[in-house]
């Protein structure tokens, strides 16, 4: 390197001779693409191209020049400092990619070790298809009706066409309110909120009541005292039995899959009139299993059919007691049991599971049935 | 009711070769419940027949037993040697054989073997072996002399292989309870002729039997006696008899006796005998008087109430009607002459018998369905006629009388009615073929017809839609015109239905507090909870083990009058005992770590309250009376549970875990109350089952919305819990009623933020909420936001002293705050708390 130039020598100014001036630039470049690391690099551009080194002072001995020599000289530097600061450049850019590679491959960590805050919980599966349900029913545009527990005698029988001596009213196992003649019970199915809904809106009413429901049966594998049930019940203008069948399929097409259909049989309740059960159309075997011994299903025990609930044409003197013309409206309504519906839905094999409140019970659902 | 196949038979051409299963198939769609279908003798194969005791020779044995070694007659040259265990036969009785290579019912083969020291060929067979059941002889089938030949199939003779359906039947088929009903029901729904077994050739002369008066004809609208006389008590009932009593589930006792039963199995309808001997004087038919008393046929003595209907002599009472007769003029092993009772009972008068005196009885379960009034003349005809032909009676031809029943009356409604409701096309001369095939009448063209009621369309159809239709006397439960549609469209199918979505107008989906709940419960799952069931019912114990005082109002509980357990007599009033229980469980079977909830009803009784009415279902009730409907129910508020036990966060690689505690149960409730939008306000309480100085009371508004916080050592003891559980019961209800309906969105603020903490030291007992609120308050608008981050307690602040640090944010709305604002709002702050709590600022 060359001190400050004191001298006024235009002839003899060596470091702004070409030569001079590519020998130092290969210099650099050499000290650039050899820097092995981040530190040796910022070494190597202190030294070639900070304040003291030799393409700045050579930078500095362009004045002492005559002026037409200026020019060519002030090129000459500019250039190889250009080239410098693009070798520096990117060997930086290569250095610090290696750096950080380097630095994230020493942090890796084993993702498959657990956390502390503490896991989704879950939902109880009885809740979650009474949700469900209510889900398919308000796509429809039904309301979801609620009722309480313990109820008023009448809204549970009498409204709903259950004579107080007759056989049905006594078949319901009913936990009564004492005193005896509260007048109260603990509601022994939905239907009482039909006839709430009845006494308190005007047709046409659509709703369904999902709820909890009690009858004084001793808890067991296919029994307990407490359970819940999800009612229909509409009434409107010209209604029948067909609008029920339409309304049932839709529910099972929902609840099961495409493709499966809800099938009614005769039978006997006092609100309904006619009333039939509904068979549901084995979602399993799809009725491959009847008569089919090769192909058993659990399901459906090769029945082809399952059993799900009650349904019927509202029976009109339920609909007068509860203040509905009976000339002008008519109705249907339908009801099941949830747990039923778990079991052979989701293959629950004991009631008890579901009412001992055991969380393993709960979690093997979590958020879905 | 259980139904024998070859019993059906007999009154209905079933196609040949249809199986007992089939046949319950039709029945179900025609909408009977055929439970099951009882295949008896299912694998039944011979030889199996007749033969006779030729000799037998008793051998006691060691084991204390006595077997007989008997040859008998089965036809063969050789007589056949077998072992029998049974001592209820002698020599040339006829008895029932099974030989080697026959297989019994439950698949038994039998082969030659040895036993007791012989080579037995072959068995001599029980009732039950056969797949008959008890016969209660305990010991083998003896037929009567002459009853068969020797070597004589005796599959065929005994008819042992019978399908037999059992039907529930639903309580308005009270005509089902019978062979005829189902035999009706059978032919119909295979389109083939009945031959009514109540088609008799009566013989009595409608006067002059035994004395009769009925003093409640309401309750009584029919009483018949037929007399027979002389008849041999000792007869026994014919095997074809007692094998379809034994098939339909009843045990044979004794001629008179098991013709009572046979007719009421045939007919449905029941029947009484009395032995006439024992009789004295009239029978009178009448309420009882209060203090009368009665031993009925089970021997129990049986206190009368006012209420029950009687058949009386003039000994007094002898039976209750249509529920149980008196032993003192039961038939017995000497009774020759019989009074037979076939009558007519409303089903309610029975349906209250029964149910007071507990006493449900094959009887009383048909009158409460109500049978047919006209079957009791064609009933004891056939009673006496059978008694008559099997006990050898002569049947006297007086016959009492007493008939006050009413015929059916037509009910007119639109002909096309069925098809209205079905919502299907069914023309309407099908529907008069179907209201016929169930016994119908059907007048079509009355001018004066008026359509019934309980029909659309009825005001307004004209007396030439209608047509007239009158049930047959054995269907009571036909009487609106649904009732008779129902019978159409069973006929019709179900099955040709159509199915038709109705339109329902347009809804507005869940309602608020619907979606709030799910809401909350999806952010209890998010934060670790796990939903349970559990039964609502309580009882004392559960508050004894809570700690609850005597004078809490949560131990004034709904209670029932018929709980499953009396030690859990009450409705809930709140959700932690069958939580606690709940997690007791849970515990006990090794999840310590527990985090769960329950959202269910509690029941508070009103101190007022008044029984419910019961109004008359001819209208819709008044609005008092719905009001007063609601209000003699208790309150019944949607509340939240949770316990908490063991570790919030368990230790792990990460360091150590937290225990779940007073924080966290608050903290559940914060994020509870967060879910619908209300910040409650949150104060020290002592309550019951928390741990006096660790319980939250949060309110909202003024109102008190629920407790959280750590449970009483004692009841984490009392439910096995791990020490420092915790627990939180909200009153959801009134919770969710507390959120906004709608929220407004305010501005933001983009000027820079100002940060400033202030570390206070109050006194101990000074609630962190309320120095924040006094913070806040001081602050004035320019805070934003204010945060406790710091509790400090110890030496350096002394004694009954704690410090409260806290992070307060200030930013304006229209510029960037000065220093001069900012230290201004806080000195304001920090002013309120010095003012109110006597607060110090910390410095350093
Ligand atoms: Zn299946």
């Amino acid at each position: 390197m060359s001190g400050p130039n004191k001298n006024y020598d235009p002839v003899e100014v060596t470091p702004l001779h070409a030569d001079e001036v590519e020998r130092t630039r290969d210099e650099a470049l050499d000290a650039f693409a050899k820097a092995a690391d981040l530190a040796a690099l910022q070494e190597a551009k202190v030294a070639h191209l900070g304040e003291r080194s030799p393409i700045a002072l050579a930078n500095r001995e362009i004045g002492a020049l005559p002026p037409q020599g200026r020019k060519e000289a002030g090129q000459r530097i500019g250039s190889a400092r250009k080239a410098l600061n693009d070798a520096y450049a990117g060997r930086l850019a290569v250095l610090e990619a290696e750096h950080e590679e380097r630095m994230l491959a020493t942090e890796r960590v084993d993702v498959t070790l657990p956390w502390h805050t503490p896991e989704l919980g879950a939902r109880h599966p009885l809740s979650l298809i009474s949700e469900q349900v209510a889900d398919v029913f308000a796509a429809l545009g039904w309301d979801v009706a609620e009722g309480p527990e313990v109820e008023a005698e009448w809204l549970n029988f009498d409204a709903l066409n259950f004579q107080p001596d007759h056989p049905a009213r006594q078949m319901q196992d009913t936990f009564f309110v004492d005193p005896a003649g509260s007048g109260t019970v603990l509601r022994t199915h939905t239907s009482p909120v039909q006839a709430r809904s009845m006494l308190t809106r005007k047709p046409p009413i659509y709703v369904i009541c999902p709820g909890r429901v009690f009858r004084t049966d001793e808890l067991d594998a296919t029994h307990t005292p407490v359970f819940y049930q999800v009612e229909g019940l509409v009434v409107d203008e010209g209604i029948t039995l067909a609008h029920l069948k339409g309304t049932l399929d839709h529910f099972v097409v929902s609840m099961f899959g495409e493709g499966l259909e809800a099938r009614l049989r005769p039978n006997f309740f006092p609100f309904t009139e006619p009333s039939a059960e509904v068979d549901l159309k084995c979602f399993v075997c799809r009725g491959a299993s009847v008569g089919n011994p090769d192909r058993p299903c659990r399901t459906c025990g090769s029945e082809g059919w399952i059993e799900w609930g009650g349904c019927g044409v509202v029976n009109p003197r339920v609909l007068q007691a509860c203040g509905i013309d009976t000339d002008r409206y008519s109705g249907f309504a339908f009801g099941m049991g949830l747990e039923r519906t778990l079991m052979f839905r989701n293959g629950v094999e004991d009631m008890r599971d579901m009412v001992e409140g055991d969380v393993r019970f709960s979690r093997q659902f979590g958020m879905e049935i | 009711m259980r139904v024998p196949l070859s019993w059906l038979r007999e009154y209905v051409e079933l196609p040949a070769g249809v199986t007992g299963r089939e046949v319950g198939e039709k029945l179900v769609r025609a909408g009977l419940e055929v439970e099951t279908v009882d295949e008896a003798g299912d694998g039944l194969t011979g030889p199996l027949v007749v033969g006779k005791v030729l000799s037998y020779e008793p051998e006691p044995q060691k084991n204390g037993k006595t077997i007989r070694w008997c040859s008998l007659d089965v036809g063969n040259d050789e007589p056949q040697w077998v072992v029998c265990g049974a001592s209820n036969f002698e020599v040339g009785d006829l008895v029932v054989v099974v030989l080697p290579g026959a297989v019994l019912p439950g698949g038994f083969a039998i082969s030659a073997r040895k036993t007791y020291g012989h080579v037995s060929s072959g068995m001599i067979c029980s009732s039950s072996e056969l797949g008959l059941g008890d016969d209660g002889t305990h010991g083998i089938v003896v037929l009567q002399p002459g009853e068969a030949e020797v070597g004589t199939d005796a599959i065929e003779l005994l008819g042992l292989r019978d399908d037999v359906l059992d039907i529930a039947v639903t309580p308005d088929r009270g005509y089902c309870l019978s062979i005829r009903g189902v035999a009706r029901e059978a032919a119909t729904a295979y389109g083939v002729e009945l031959k009514d077994p109540a088609a008799l050739t009566l013989t009595g002369d409608g006067s002059g039997g035994y004395p009769v008066r009925v003093d409640d004809a309401e309750a009584c609208s029919v009483f018949v006696t037929r007399t027979v006389t002389g008849i041999d008590p000792k007869a026994p009932s014919p095997r074809w008899l007692q094998q379809r009593l034994v098939m339909s589930g009843m045990r044979p006792i004794s001629i008179g006796v098991d013709v009572t039963n046979y007719v009421m199995l045939e007919l449905g309808q029941p029947i009484h005998g009395y032995d006439k001997a024992r009789l004295s004087g009239e029978i009178v038919v009448r309420r009882a008087v209060a203090g009368e008393k009665l031993m009925t046929l089970d021997d129990q003595t049986r206190e009368l109430d006012a209420e029950d209907l009687l058949i009386t002599d003039d000994s007094g009472p002898i039976g209750v009607a249509g529920v149980m007769g008196g032993a003192s003029t039961e038939i017995s092993e000497s009774t020759t002459d019989v009074v037979i009772e076939a009558a007519h009972f409303h089903p309610i008068v029975i349906a209250r018998s029964s149910r007071r005196h507990k006493l449900s009885s094959e009887a009383s379960r048909r009158f409460e369905r109500e049978v047919d009034p006209e079957l009791p003349r064609y009933a004891a005809q056939r009673v006496a006629d059978l008694l008559a032909e099997l006990a050898g009676g002569t049947i006297e031809p007086a016959e009492t009388v007493v008939d006050t029943h009413l015929r059916p009356e037509p009910v007119s409604f639109r002909a096309d009615h069925a098809a209205r409701v079905a919502g299907a096309p069914i023309p309407v001369d099908e529907s008069i073929r179907h209201l016929q095939a169930v016994g119908c009448e059907v007048a079509q063209g009355n001018d004066a017809a008026v359509a019934a009621p309980f029909a659309v369309g009825a005001s307004t159809a004209t007396a030439a839609d209608l047509i007239s239709v009158t049930p047959p006397s054995w269907r009571p439960d036909l009487r609106d015109p649904n009732d008779f549609a129902e019978e159409v469209i069973r006929l019709f199918g179900f099955d040709n239905v159509p199915s038709v979505l109705p339109k329902a107008p347009g809804g507005q989906g869940l309602t608020v507090a619907q979606k709030r709940r799910r809401r909350i419960a999806t952010a209890l799952v998010g934060a670790g909870l796990t939903e349970v069931v559990s039964y609502p019912f309580v009882g004392d114990a559960d508050f004894d083990a809570m700690g609850v005082p005597a004078d809490d109002a949560r131990r004034t509980t709904v209670k029932l009058a018929n709980p499953l357990s009396d030690e859990e007599p009450s409705m809930q009033t709140t959700l932690l005992p069958t939580l606690l229980r709940t997690a007791e469980r849970n515990v006990g079977r090794g999840a310590t770590d527990l985090a769960i909830f329950q959202t269910s009803l509690v029941f508070l009784p009103r101190a007022d309250s008044k029984p419910a009415p019961l109004p008359s279902v001819a209208q819709r009730p008044s609005d008092d009376e719905i009001q007063a409907l609601y209000d003699a129910l208790p309150e019944q508020p949607l509340h939240l549970g949770v316990v908490l036990t063991g570790s919030r966060t368990p230790t792990g690689w990460w360091g150590k875990g937290q225990p779940a505690g007073w924080a966290d149960a608050v903290q559940v409730a914060r994020s509870v109350a967060a879910v619908v939008g209300v910040e409650p306000v949150l104060r020290n309480v002592e309550l019951a089952p928390w741990h006096p100085g660790r319980c939250a009371e949060l309110s909202v508004g003024g109102k008190v919305i629920g407790h959280a916080g750590e449970l009483h050592p004692k009841v984490c003891q009392a439910y096995g819990l791990p020490t420092r559980s915790s627990a939180v019961e909200l009153d959801l209800d009134a919770l969710m009623a507390a959120g906004p309906s709608s929220v407004s969105a305010q501005p933001f603020s983009s000027y820079p933020i100002a940060k400033e903490d202030v570390a206070l030291i109050v006194g101990a007992e000074v609630a962190a909420a309320d120095v924040e609120a006094a913070l806040v308050e001081g602050a004035g608008e320019l805070l934003e936001s204010i945060r406790l981050f710091d509790l400090y307690t110890g030496e350096q602040i002394g004694e009954g002293k704690k410090s409260l640090a806290f992070a307060l944010r200030f930013r304006a709305a229209d510029r960037t705050l000065t220093e001069t604002e900012v230290s201004a709002a806080r000195q304001a702050a920090v002013q309120v708390t010095v003012a109110r709590f006597n607060a110090v600022q910390r410095v350093g």
